[in-house]
């Protein structure tokens, strides 16, 4: 959280924020509700003191090298719902990223 | 991370932000209209991170080293694995990874084998830049593989690339056999689990089917090896793997 907010005051050029948007993935290791803390906890005395934290949630997405498939899964369950394979490539549900801000 | 210690003569591009914008703000604008004004960021909070991974993984591809990440709850027997491991397997080296104490590097060093400490302070994992100084304090010739041994946890760890080559996550059967499903996002990346402890799975009633399955369902790349560091059972096949690992 303190790279997002350092990021987030860095794109706004230390002007007052409105909102931020992050994107969090479940394999990202973040937990939200910790995240929400985290940034409860940091923001007061910042740019980001009031504004409101906008939380994407993904799933886990892959592509099947085998078949080509690109399928979502829950955590935990990564089978190609066409093949079965196990190979599949993440393409999606590791983000822990600043997509936006809102000034 | 890297705001502490200064260090960004030895990494270079440390104090870089990972994000890539520069948009344009030239337009006057007033701030208290309705609506507010969205700029794109797209920055990854682990940008640093992946970018000091690499260049780490450059470092040990250079230098020609196998690079091993073992992870695992606390206790669940890395040091005494890696004990036997550093004594068995020529041109090894150790880091270790502890909140605090050099207690395991101690013990490391013991097998005669190269060791350093990292002692993390507060924080539950390695990251790319703790790694990154502490190969300063190995030594520069003679070794061929590293095992880094990871902060016991089975969660943040797995978010942070060290730049290893392979990662091995070890589930001692005193556990529990569902540890694999309680905590799914470390075993996904394993390239091999190690069941250990293996010598007390009798006194624990360890369900060795319902573990490989667990083990199977959220790992399933992971070759899956069993071993007792106390009796040595299996030690063997795991120092076949070192040499080759299935990666």
């Amino acid at each position: 959280m303190e790279t997002v907010l350092r990021d987030a005051a860095a794109a706004s050029r230390g002007a007052p924020l409105r909102a931020l948007t992050v994107r969090v993935g479940p394999l990202s290791g973040v937990v939200v509700d910790s995240l929400r803390f985290a940034f409860e906890s940091l923001a007061p005395g910042g740019p980001a003191e009031g504004a409101r934290l906008v939380v994407e949630e993904t799933k886990p997405a892959f592509r099947c090298p085998d078949c080509g498939t690109l399928y979502e899964t829950p955590v935990g369950d990564y089978h190609c719902p066409a093949c079965d394979s196990v190979r599949g490539e993440l393409v999606a549900g590791n983000e822990m990223e600043l997509l936006s801000i809102e000034v | 991370m890297c705001e502490s210690c200064g260090c960004g003569e030895t990494n270079p591009h440390l104090h870089e932000h990972g994000h890539g914008h520069d948009h344009a703000h030239g337009h006057d604008h007033g701030h208290d209209h309705g609506h507010g004004h969205v700029i794109p960021v797209r920055s990854s909070a682990l940008a640093l991170n992946q970018r000091l991974a690499d260049q780490n993984r450059g470092w040990f591809r250079a230098k020609g080293w196998t690079v091993y990440n073992l992870l695992s709850s606390p206790g669940s027997g890395k040091t005494a694995l890696l004990e036997r491991t550093l004594a068995a397997v020529p041109g090894s080296a150790a880091l270790v990874g502890d909140l605090q104490t050099e207690r395991d590097a101690d013990r490391l060093r013991a097998s005669g084998a190269p060791a350093v400490q990292i002692t993390t302070g507060e924080t539950c994992h390695l990251d790319a830049h703790m790694v990154a100084h502490a190969l300063d304090k190995l030594p520069a010739d003679g070794i061929r593989r590293l095992f880094i041994e990871n902060v016991g946890n089975l969660v943040c760890p797995a978010s942070f690339d060290l730049g290893e080559k392979v990662r091995v996550v070890l589930l001692s059967v005193t556990e529990g056999e569902d540890k694999p499903l309680k905590y799914p996002v470390i075993f996904r990346e394993a390239d091999l689990v190690l069941v250990t402890k293996t010598d007390l799975a009798a006194a624990v009633g360890f369900d060795r089917d319902a573990a490989l399955a667990n083990i199977r369902q959220v790992a399933p790349r992971a070759a899956i090896l069993d071993v007792s560091a106390k009796t040595g059972a299996g030690l063997d096949a795991w120092y076949r793997w070192i040499e080759a690992p299935a990666s």
